[in-house]
């Protein structure tokens, strides 16, 4: 369904260029859940913005691909003019953000603005855009939707913000959904609704979704397969059950270890030491997790490219010495 | 949290404006009084008599105390009594209600010009930055707010008129070859029309153009300013990229997204520029001898006649109480958040 | 301080125009000190053989209707149009400085009070608002600069008033209240120093409209009178020289003029490059 292949992305900025992601590489099946985790700043949502088109003036991909196929499509979203793109996105391939609240426009009636989403994806008439958009805030669980329909969003909550976003980014039934840390800034209770509720309807429609969150916790709970992001680099990906019983990166072994359970006490997560490394500067290392990883070897590991082996067809790690 | 009903939001807004005209009307009353030497001998003029000085005082009440002194002119104001001009011989309300339609004629041509502009101009600035037009418009803006309205038109002049001849001469609304349309509205642009005289129109239009782009070039600076940084701000925001994520059309992501929430702040400016437009009025109907009220002002203040001059500085306060009122509604009307009392 | 200088290089560096308005701003300095010692001839000098030449090379800016030379009486204006100013900006900053601190370090009444005034001053047009207090005050340079100054109190009071609303609770202020300092000590040691960077570039753009509004004043013949040397007052004898193609009245004194106001603004946004990159529009 989508496969990137080789993505590097970088800002150019007034202190320098910012390579922000290198060499990306995952893919995911129809209907399959995919979660991309990593600390804030590993590159995950400037891929989703990638992926979309929709980075900022000063963000450059500077090489890869990115297959997009679907019954009706086949591109390589990366190389698409920008008026085909326009085509896709909000109807093959949709995008949730984080911050419902500033995501969607303050001044415009909720139920219309999912009414401008239809209106430029489909050929219904003018008449039938508030019936199906009522439907999809219906499908999102909204009570009362022939109110909230005329209603702002500074009106609503966070959570029924972010299911308008839900409505919004699924009211064409897009084959694809990123959703970009979706319960960010919401309470623990509205969280888990939120969750169920993309989950249940990507089951239904048959949709694939990639869930991009800083929670290991959340990603291991709804995803099939998780990519570990770290620094701008994939560092391992594999389904999620064997990461967990068998994560082969170190990052990977410190973020579980990092990562609160309902069994754990509080003294038994260990904080990751260290921070991101600068991706601005000159010489970054081969792997970019050398400075923080405890089984560093400078002789093996800032051997060039740095390696992405497949230890089976599911599980890729980036690392010379694999646990 | 409550939303109230448009016409709440409004009466709230013209009740909130209340306190702004007991105000000016306060300071209004006590500029009068704070005239130097003897108010009443001011009042009546260079060549009144004693008698005459003294009458006035009576008339003006003068004799009282301050707080009776004021109720009388409040007394006054409700009666539209304005005190009388020494040098046109009118009613000062007279002479300020028949000049006022050409100021607000001049006004408004040039906000249309500055408007129509800057909101251009500030756009093509903020979706290409750091092009040549974005410089420009940020030397334009700089440059704009430094040039002296009065040496702009001065120069204005000499170059379309002193040397290429394609405006008539700066002298008031209309050439002396034509006669003013009747008065309907008291905009001769509007009024040639009604009556169907298009070379009246056109004599009019000719004769306000050049006025009007001084007064406007003042106001286009920070116009499109304001119009650029907000519209910057707005297309880097997350509803825009929403918005372009969910594939709608970059006509609509630019003018039915950004452009109406650009919009919140350069409303908010329009009560600077009013206030700009308004007081660089004075000189541009000076310069261009446009018979409005700045002029009728400026022509009391060199013959020290102290009446006109106070019941202008209450018109253009009153006008712009009511301006700024305006632009607070056009505000709600653009911004559902702004009737919320929290 | 070091990275303060760095900053300040780097911004200078990158930002050629805030250098040249920089330079232009010593300039006029300069010739506002020198004044009389660096004009060619005595600026209040008629000579009518000579009335209403075009520049050359005696007469570098032409002369006047009564034969004076205007290039003396640009240079001896400006240490007048600039003095207007620097008094009537320094009169409202150290007075709305006074005003705003207390308004918003000490809310309540005080607020309540300040706020109204301003409100009320802030309702008028204000332009108009200094015609008319010149007008009651009467017709002086000095009550010129008291005009100038009270239509720019609004701006400082309100913008002081913002800042040290935001800093009063801030944690430097609690600490200096905990170790005993009195309200006025904070405000004049701790709350105000924080909030200059800010206002520099407030008094730095005030400058040019302050130059512009008190030259708009003497152009409708308000305050300096005749025969002394302003550059409103030269912009209004020369307008009635432009319709007849004597340009050169007119045109040095207004260009000056813009000039002035146009390196104080430029010289304001470079300083609030310097003093927040962010704040760049």
């Amino acid at each position: 369904m989508l496969a990137v292949e080789n993505l590097s992305v970088e800002f150019r900025t007034r202190s320098g260029v910012v390579k922000a992601l290198e060499a990306v590489g995952f893919t995911i099946q129809p209907g399959e859940t995919v979660g991309i985790v990593g600390e804030s700043g590993s590159g995950k949502s400037v891929m989703a913005f990638t992926l979309l088109g929709v980075l900022d003036r000063a963000g450059q991909v500077t090489a890869g691909r990115a297959l997009f196929q679907t019954d009706s499509v086949a591109v390589d979203l990366l190389k698409e003019p920008e008026s085909s793109l326009r085509q896709l996105r909000g109807k093959e391939l949709s995008m949730i953000f984080q911050n419902p609240r500033t995501a969607l426009n303050p001044i415009r009636r909720v139920g219309r603005q999912i009414a401008d989403v239809l209106r430029c994806h489909t050929d219904l008439p003018e008449a039938d855009l508030r019936s199906k958009a009522l439907d999809m805030l219906a499908s999102v669980r909204i009570p009362d939707p022939d109110k909230r329909f005329d209603a702002y969003p500074y009106e609503l909550s966070g959570g029924l913000c972010q299911r308008i976003m839900i409505a919004l980014a699924l009211a064409c039934s897009p084959h694809l959904l990123i959703a970009d840390e979706p319960t960010t800034g919401l309470d623990v209770t509205t969280q888990a609704t939120v969750m169920n509720l993309i989950k249940d309807l990507a089951e239904q429609r048959q949709m694939a979704t990639i869930l991009i969150t800083h929670d290991l916790a959340l990603a291991a709970e709804y995803c099939d397969r998780i990519v570990v992001m770290h620094a701008g680099h994939v560092v391992e990906s594999a389904p999620t059950r064997s990461l967990f019983t068998h994560p082969r990166h170190p990052y990977t072994a410190k973020l579980i270890a990092a990562t609160p359970e309902p069994h754990k006490s509080f003294a038994e997560l260990i904080p990751i030491g260290g921070n991101l490394p600068d991706l601005k500067a000159a010489d970054l290392p081969p792997c970019r997790f050398s400075y923080r990883c405890d089984y560093f070897e400078p002789s093996v590991c800032n051997q060039t490219p740095l390696s992405r082996e497949f230890l089976s067809p599911q599980h890729q790690v980036a690392c010379w010495k694999p646990l | 949290m409550a939303r109230y009903s448009t016409g709440k939001i409004v009466g709230r807004r013209i009740l909130g404006a209340i306190p702004s005209v007991i105000g000016v009307v306060i300071v209004t009353f006590l500029l009068t009084r704070s005239l130097p030497g003897d108010p009443a001998a001011f009042f009546a003029g260079p060549a009144a008599t004693a008698e005459a000085i003294e009458e006035i005082r009576q008339n003006l009440g003068l004799d009282k105390s301050l707080p009776e002194q004021f109720l009388i002119y409040i007394g006054e104001l409700f009666r539209g009594d304005l005190g009388v001009s020494l040098t046109t011989g009118q009613t000062v309300l007279y002479d300020l209600l028949t000049r006022l339609p050409a100021s607000l004629e001049l006004t408004l041509a040039a906000l249309v010009f500055a408007i129509a502009l800057a909101l251009p101009l500030g756009i093509l600035a903020a979706t290409r930055p750091n092009s040549w037009i974005d410089h420009g418009v940020r030397l334009l803006a700089t440059a704009g707010v430094s040039l002296p309205t009065f040496f702009t038109g001065l120069f204005l002049i000499y170059v379309l008129y002193y040397l290429w001849g394609i405006v008539p001469a700066p002298l008031g609304r209309l050439d002396i070859l034509n006669s003013p349309p009747p008065q309907i509205t008291g905009f001769y642009l509007i009024d040639s029309l009604l009556i169907g005289d298009l070379g009246l129109f056109w004599a009019a239009a000719a004769q306000l153009f050049l006025p009007a782009v001084t007064l406007g070039l003042f106001a286009l600076a920070p116009l499109a300013r304001v119009t650029r940084a907000s519209m910057l701000g707005m297309l880097s925001s997350d509803f825009i990229r929403t918005a372009r994520a969910s594939g709608l059309p970059p006509r609509q992501v630019l003018f039915g997204y950004a452009f109406r929430n650009a919009m919140l702040p350069v409303v908010t400016t329009l009560g600077v520029v009013f206030s700009f437009l308004l007081g660089a009025n004075i000189l541009v109907e000076k310069v261009f001898a446009w018979p409005g009220i700045g002029s009728y002002a400026v022509e009391a203040l060199v013959a020290s006649d102290y009446a006109p001059i106070q019941g202008f500085i209450l018109t253009m306060a009153l006008l712009y109480v009511v301006l700024n009122l305006l632009i607070d509604l056009l505000y709600v009307v653009i911004d559902p958040r702004a009737g919320v009392e929290s | 301080m070091t990275t303060t200088l760095k900053h300040t290089r780097y911004i200078i560096s990158q930002n050629g125009i805030t250098f040249g308005a920089f330079s232009l701003f010593f300039g006029f300095v300069l010739i506002a000190v020198l004044g009389n010692a660096i004009a060619p001839y005595d600026p209040l000098a008629s000579n009518s053989a000579i009335a209403l030449q075009p520049p050359t090379a005696l007469h570098w800016f032409g002369t006047d209707q009564l034969g004076r030379d205007v290039l003396s009486r640009v240079i001896v204006a400006t240490r007048l149009d600039l003095g207007i100013a620097v008094l009537a900006v320094a009169m409202s900053f150290v007075i709305g400085s006074i005003l705003g601190t207390c308004a918003g370090y000490f809310g309540g009444w005080t607020d309540r009070i300040v706020s109204r005034c301003i409100d009320t001053l802030m309702a008028f047009p204000l332009f108009v608002l200094a015609m008319g207090l010149v007008a009651a005050l009467g017709n002086s340079i000095e009550n010129i600069i008291y005009a100038t100054a009270i239509i720019n109190l609004p701006l400082y009071t309100r913008v002081i008033r913002s800042e040290v609303l935001v800093r009063r609770e801030a944690g430097f202020v609690e600490a200096a209240r905990l170790t005993g300092n009195g309200d006025w000590r904070i405000m004049a040691r701790h709350l105000f120093p924080n909030v200059l960077p800010v206002m520099m570039v407030h008094l730095s753009l005030n400058m040019g409209w302050a130059i512009l509004n008190a030259a708009g004043l003497s152009f409708i013949g308000l305050g300096v009178q005749p025969p002394t040397a302003e550059w409103g007052i030269m912009v209004a004898e020369g307008a009635t020289y432009i319709v007849s193609g004597e340009w050169w009245l007119a045109l040095f004194p207004g260009a000056v003029l813009m000039l002035a106001v146009f390196c104080f603004n430029l010289l304001g946004d470079g300083l609030r490059d310097l003093i927040d990159p962010r704040m760049r529009t």
